[in-house]
C-alpha cells in the first residue's frame, strides 16, 4: 500500500544523488510552525503555491476557556495572542483558507481533516505536526515536517524525500471488552520500542485492525511517530468509506463512485515484502498505563512498575515519576485527568469517557479537564448531553484545542502533581514543568477520575 | 546557509537515551514566531530551577562545557515533535553538530537544513566518547569521517543530496523551485489542476 501510494507522487523519482520530489495532495498547517516558513516566502519573494490544497487552523496556542475564544477577553498569554494574529495576518496575504479562532470548524489539525473529509485514502498529507500520522488510519501517506519543509511545500507543493522501508504489524484476533485502541497502541508501542519504527512506515493490519471504527484506528496511527515511525497506515476498507461518504468535502456522484474503485486497488497485495514484521495478539490484552518518560515504558494496568537494575536513565526516569520499582501501577493516586488531544479527543473517545463517568462524580482533589478535540465534536458531544454528564460528575468542559497535552496554551499540571491523561506523550515536562503524566484511554481517565487512583475500568464497567 | 567542511572541537556528553525535542526546547516556548534566541532556552528544564537560576551541576552550566560545539547523546536523540525549534536552540546555543548511535527521523531532517550535522555512528566509538566528555574531535563532511584524538577515525553516513548541499552552502528549496517545470507537467498528468 505505501508503494502504491508513494510511487503515484513522485514528481522525480528518487537517485543516489538526490531524494524523490514527492507532490504533496494536502498540507495541513497551524499558528506553531508556520510563522518562520511564511516569513521565508516573504524574504525571497514567493507565493503559496496551491492555497487549494492547503488549509490552515489554531489549535496549538489557543485558550480553552469560552470567554477568550468567543467572549472578547483576550487571550491570557501574550506570546501567544501574537502567534495567533501572526497566522491570521498570514492567512490574508498568502490567500489561505484559515479556520479561525471563531470558526465552527476549527480544532486540532488532525482531528478537523478526517471531519471535513479532505482526508482521504491514498492522499500524501503533510502537516508541521509530528502527528500528521493520524491520517495514516484511511490509507494515506501522512507524516509531520519541519518549518523549513513547511516552506518548501508552500512554494512547490513538494517536499524531497528518501523511501523509507515498511514495518508491517500483525494484530491477530481481537480485543476483548474494555481494552481499547489507545491500549493496544501503547502495547504496540511497549513491544516494538519507541525507536523501532526509526525509518520506517508502519502498516497495521490483521483482524484485530480491520475489526476497528475510523475513529479507533486514528488513534492507533496517531502514536506511530511514538515508535519512532513518521508514518503508519491502516488499508481503506468498507469502514473508511461509510466513514467517508457523507462528509462535506468527501467527494460527490460519480466522482465519489470513482474514488471508491480508486481507493480499493489501495490494500496491500497479498505476499508483499515489508523490510520488518512483527505479530501482536489483541486478545491477550489488557487496559494499559505508562508509568515512565517515554511511551515505550508502559504497563498493563493490573501489573507494576518492573524491575531494572543498573539502567542510570529508568532510574531516572521513575525518580522523576516518584514511583517505585515493583510498586502496582493501580496504587498511583492522581491529581488532574486529561480527556482530548488529537489522540483521543473524538466524539466516541467522549462517549466512553462518559458512559464510565455518568452516575458518578470526580474524586475530591482531582482535577478533571475535557477539551473536545473540534468544535464539531463540541457541539455534537452536547447535542447527546455528554457535556451535561462531564459537568454533573465535577469536569471541567472547554473549547477544542490540544490544550494539556503540551500545555502551551497555559493548561497545564502543576509541578509533582499525577496526571492520567489521554494524551500521546509523558515526556519530562510536557503537560507543565515537574508534570507526572501517565498516558491511558479516556475510560481509564475516566474510572481514575472517579477512584483518584489509577483504575481499571472494567471494575466501573461490569 | 553557509558551506561547512570541517568542525574541529571538544564535546559535550550527555549520555541519557531517548532525549526528546520537549527537553531539547520545551513547548512553553514555542509560540515564538522567530528563529531567533532559541538557545537561552535549550534544556531549560534542566539547565534552570524554578527560579530560573542555572542548575550548577547541569553539564551546559559547567566550565568543561564552555565554547564546546559538538554535543554527544545517547541513542535515540531527538525523538518526538517535529519543532524544529529543537535545532534552531542548538545552532542559537552554538552546538553544530550532535553525534549519536540513532537519531529520530524528523528531527535530522530539520537539522541538516538549518547545518547542524547529525552524526549516527557505531556503538563502539560511541562507547568511547560518552566515557570521554570534552574530547577534542574533528569531523570531516568532505570524507565523512570523525577523528578521535586517540587516532580512529570513524565513518558516517550523511544522505547524498543533504551533504552536498551542507558543502556548498546550496538550499533545497532553490532546488525545489527548479523542479517547476517536472512539477507542474506532474499536476497536468495527474489532473491536479
Amino acid at each position: 500500500m505505501f508503494e502504491k501510494v508513494w510511487e503515484a507522487h513522485e514528481v522525480v523519482p528518487e537517485t543516489a544523488e538526490t531524494p524523490a520530489v514527492l507532490y504533496i495532495d494536502l498540507h495541513l498547517t497551524h499558528e506553531v510552525t508556520s510563522p518562520q516558513a511564511f516569513a521565508e516566502l516573504e524574504s525571497r519573494g514567493l507565493k503559496l503555491r496551491r492555497t487549494d490544497l492547503t488549509l490552515a487552523t489554531l489549535d496549538h496556542s489557543t485558550p480553552t476557556r469560552t470567554e477568550q475564544v468567543f467572549g472578547g477577553v483576550p487571550i491570557s498569554i501574550d506570546s501567544a495572542a501574537k502567534q495567533v494574529a501572526q497566522l491570521e495576518r498570514n492567512a490574508k496575504a498568502f490567500d489561505m483558507e484559515l479556520l479561525g479562532l471563531q470558526h465552527e470548524l476549527r480544532g486540532i489539525v488532525h482531528i478537523i481533516g478526517p471531519e471535513l473529509g479532505v482526508t482521504q485514502p491514498g492522499k500524501t498529507i503533510v502537516c508541521g505536526d509530528s502527528h500528521t500520522s493520524t491520517h495514516g488510519a484511511f490509507g494515506a501517506l501522512a507524516f509531520g515536517i519541519g518549518t523549513t519543509e513547511v516552506g518548501h511545500v508552500f512554494a512547490t507543493q513538494c517536499v524531497l524525500q528518501r523511501k523509507p522501508k515498511t514495518f508491517a504489524i500483525d494484530v491477530i484476533n481481537r480485543l476483548p471488552t474494555g481494552v481499547t485502541a489507545k491500549d493496544l497502541i501503547l502495547a504496540i508501542i511497549g513491544q516494538v520500542g519507541v525507536s523501532g519504527g526509526t525509518g520506517h512506515v508502519l502498516e497495521y493490519r490483521g483482524a484485530a485492525i480491520t475489526a476497528l471504527s475510523m475513529e479507533e484506528r486514528m488513534t492507533i496511527c496517531n502514536m506511530s511517530i511514538e515508535a519512532g515511525a513518521r508514518s503508519g497506515m491502516i488499508a481503506p476498507d468498507q469502514t473508511t468509506y461509510d466513514y467517508l461518504r457523507d462528509k462535506p468535502r468527501a467527494p460527490k456522484g460519480d466522482a465519489w463512485l470513482a474514488a471508491v474503485e480508486r481507493w480499493s486497488t489501495l490494500p496491500t497485495d497479498a505476499g508483499a515484502a515489508f523490510s520488518k514484521s512483527v505479530e501482536i495478539d489483541a486478545a491477550a490484552l489488557e487496559p494499559m498505563v505508562t508509568y515512565g518518560t517515554n511511551p515505550g515504558m508502559v504497563a498493563p494496568v493490573s501489573g507494576s512498575v518492573p524491575m531494572r537494575s543498573g539502567d542510570p536513565v529508568f532510574d531516572k526516569a521513575l525518580a522523576y515519576m516518584g514511583l517505585r520499582a515493583g510498586e502496582p501501577i493501580a496504587d498511583v493516586p492522581v491529581n488532574v485527568v486529561f480527556v482530548g488531544s488529537c489522540t483521543n479527543g473524538r466524539l466516541s473517545d467522549l462517549r466512553q469517557a462518559a458512559k464510565v463517568l455518568k452516575g458518578h462524580k470526580v474524586a475530591k482533589g482531582v482535577h478533571m479537564l475535557i477539551v473536545p478535540g473540534s468544535q464539531q465534536v463540541k457541539k455534537a458531544a452536547e447535542a447527546e448531553g455528554l457535556h451535561r454528564i462531564f459537568i454533573d460528575a465535577g469536569a471541567d468542559w472547554r473549547e477544542s484545542g490540544c490544550s494539556m497535552c503540551l500545555g502551551m496554551n497555559g493548561d497545564t499540571v502543576p509541578k509533582g502533581q499525577y496526571s492520567v491523561s489521554t494524551s500521546n506523550r509523558n515526556f519530562e515536562g510536557r503537560q507543565g514543568i515537574g508534570a507526572r503524566t501517565l498516558l491511558a484511554s479516556p475510560e481509564t481517565a475516566a474510572a481514575s477520575a472517579i477512584r483518584g487512583r489509577v483504575t481499571d475500568p472494567r471494575q466501573l464497567l461490569s | 546557509m553557509q558551506p561547512i567542511k570541517t568542525i574541529s572541537s571538544c564535546t559535550v556528553v550527555m549520555p541519557a537515551t531517548n532525549i526528546d525535542t520537549d527537553q531539547i526546547i520545551p513547548g512553553r516556548f514555542l509560540t515564538t514566531t522567530t528563529k531567533q534566541g532559541l538557545g537561552e532556552q535549550l534544556f531549560a528544564d534542566w539547565r534552570y530551577d524554578s527560579s530560573g537560576k542555572p542548575i550548577p551541576d547541569f553539564i551546559l552550566n559547567t566550565a568543561a562545557a564552555k565554547g564546546c560545539r559538538v554535543l554527544v547523546a545517547g541513542r535515540n536523540f531527538g525523538c518526538g515533535s517535529s519543532r524544529e525549534h529543537a535545532p534552531w536552540a542548538l545552532l542559537d546555543y552554538g552546538f553544530q553538530a550532535v553525534i549519536s548511535t540513532e537519531i529520530a527521523d524528523i528531527f535530522r531532517n530539520n537539522s541538516l537544513k538549518n547545518g547542524l550535522l547529525p552524526i549516527v555512528i557505531d556503538a563502539e566509538p560511541h562507547s568511547w566518547l560518552l566515557a570521554n566528555p570534552g574530547a577534542k574531535v574533528t569531523i570531516d563532511l568532505e570524507s565523512n569521517t570523525l577523528c578521535l584524538p586517540n587516532g580512529k577515525h570513524v565513518t558516517f553516513n550523511i544522505e547524498a543530496f543533504a551533504r552536498y548541499c551542507l558543502l556548498n552552502g546550496v538550499d533545497e528549496l532553490g532546488f525545489l523551485l527548479q523542479q517547476d517545470a517536472a512539477i507542474t507537467a506532474y499536476e497536468a498528468r495527474t489532473l491536479r489542476t
